[in-house]
């Protein structure tokens, strides 16, 4: 992903590293090589490369990993404002 | 299933990149074979977008497997697991229905990277013995996997976005907004012919044109230019760089046409190209592969108002054109 990042400091991944059992699997699952296994724990090595989909906290057997998942589109967010609800995708099925 | 496209794949494939039909390009959920594997052989989930399962199957040529298609109501792998279809339930459900503990003497599913979103390996595990192993990205890499023995280098679990990647996308981004493309020019063309002499057809034909033409060249800009474009533009909002993108367009624009447009009309392409620019950027942020919904949040929070206040001030100064000239 070399010359394309996205915004600085705003996305919500939060890591509880006193519940992390270093299994792994967070890093494996991670698109964008933002977590990493260091000294038998994860850390987080590239937080603003983090698009918020979720895999880590999902696949994270503990539960260590937090973060507010979402569709980074901006219609979806859209459509959420203006329904009120959460964001969804409303473009037939393309995301 | 084969492991080669016919004719008619290669055209189902064109028309889904230009959003035709594409609710309706699925494969039946189930377990399918692909050339003639045994009780070893290994077990691939994907879903059952039509395009996703002729990818995959393209990749297996002299790989004997199982694939394992989930019902994702035909949409790909990595939206899917964001919306959850591509999920847990659905996997151990699956599963079951296909009866894989007969079929398999392993207890291993090999999973696409990108459905990691919307499945709990660990989750998988307990609801039906099945271990999960995520495999790489791109279904390309699927066979340098298999072979290394189930291991995925740290390049085939990075998310890329070329520049042919990003243009391939391009098309359904326009194609996508045709309804709203044609109310807009509906509305150009009445505005276009309000003028001194209440409403003209001739000025709702030459000035509702022109403002038509204004719009598709902003709407070609911010859905096709700034994609192809997208690391060499500044900014790292989207609206940034559609903005940016317009003024240069519409800057020649005012250039080439400034003296037949004259200085309000001119003005008004100033501002209006940029801002439908910056729009139609930020609503490619849905297509990228790495932007967060935190980021888009504070990106539509930041540069709608302005996006919206230059779009009014162009349509005054258009409007209050027809007026003075």
């Amino acid at each position: 992903m070399t010359g394309l990042r996205y915004l600085d400091n705003v996305v919500t991944l939060q890591l509880d590293a006193g519940k992390c059992i270093g299994c792994g699997m967070c890093a494996t699952v991670c698109p964008h090589g933002v977590l990493a296994i260091d000294s038998r724990k994860t850390r987080v090595v590239d937080r603003d490369a983090c698009i918020e989909c979720g895999a880590c906290a999902r696949n994270c057997p503990v539960a260590a990993l937090t973060v507010k998942a979402g569709v980074g589109c901006a219609s979806a967010i859209l459509h959420g404002w203006l329904t009120g609800g959460e964001p969804s995708c409303d473009c037939q099925g393309s995301c | 299933m084969a492991t080669a496209l016919t004719f008619a794949d290669h055209l189902g494939h064109w028309q889904m990149r230009w959003g035709l039909g594409r609710m309706r390009y699925r494969v039946a959920p189930g377990l399918y074979a692909v050339g003639a594997p045994d009780a070893d052989s290994p077990v691939l989930v994907t879903a059952n977008y039509k395009m996703t399962v002729d990818l995959l199957r393209c990749e297996l040529l002299g790989i004997p497997a199982w694939l394992l298609v989930l019902d994702t109501k035909g949409i790909n792998v990595w939206c899917a697991a964001g919306k959850g279809t591509f999920g847990t339930a659905e996997l151990i459900r699956r599963v079951a229905e296909s009866q894989l503990g007969e079929v398999v003497r392993h207890r291993t599913l090999i999973l696409p990277q990108l459905g990691a979103p919307g499945v709990a390996a660990h989750e998988v595990k307990q609801g039906c013995g099945f271990r999960v192993i995520y495999g790489p990205v791109r279904a390309a890499d699927l066979p340098a996997f298999l072979a290394n023995g189930l291991q995925a280098t740290p390049a085939m679990r990075r998310v890329t976005f070329t520049v042919v990647e990003r243009l391939v996308l391009t098309p359904v981004e326009i194609t996508g907004m045709l309804p709203r493309i044609f109310w807009a020019a509906g509305s150009l063309l009445i505005l276009g012919g309000i003028g001194s002499q209440f409403f003209s057809l001739n000025a709702a034909v030459s000035r509702g044109g022109t403002a038509i033409a204004a719009g598709l060249a902003g709407i070609l800009t911010g859905a096709v230019l700034v994609p192809v474009l997208l690391p060499w533009l500044p900014g790292r909002m989207f609206a940034v760089k559609g903005a940016f993108a317009g003024l240069l367009i519409a800057g020649a624009g005012a250039m080439i046409f400034g003296s037949r447009l004259g200085i309000l009309d001119s003005i008004a392409l100033l501002l209006a190209l940029p801002a439908v620019a910056a729009w139609c950027a930020m609503n490619f942020t849905g297509a990228t592969p790495f932007t967060s919904p935190s980021g888009v949040e504070k990106e539509m929070r930041r540069t709608l108002p302005f996006q919206a206040v230059a779009l009014l001030a162009a349509g005054i100064c258009w409007v209050a054109g027809a007026f003075l000239s």
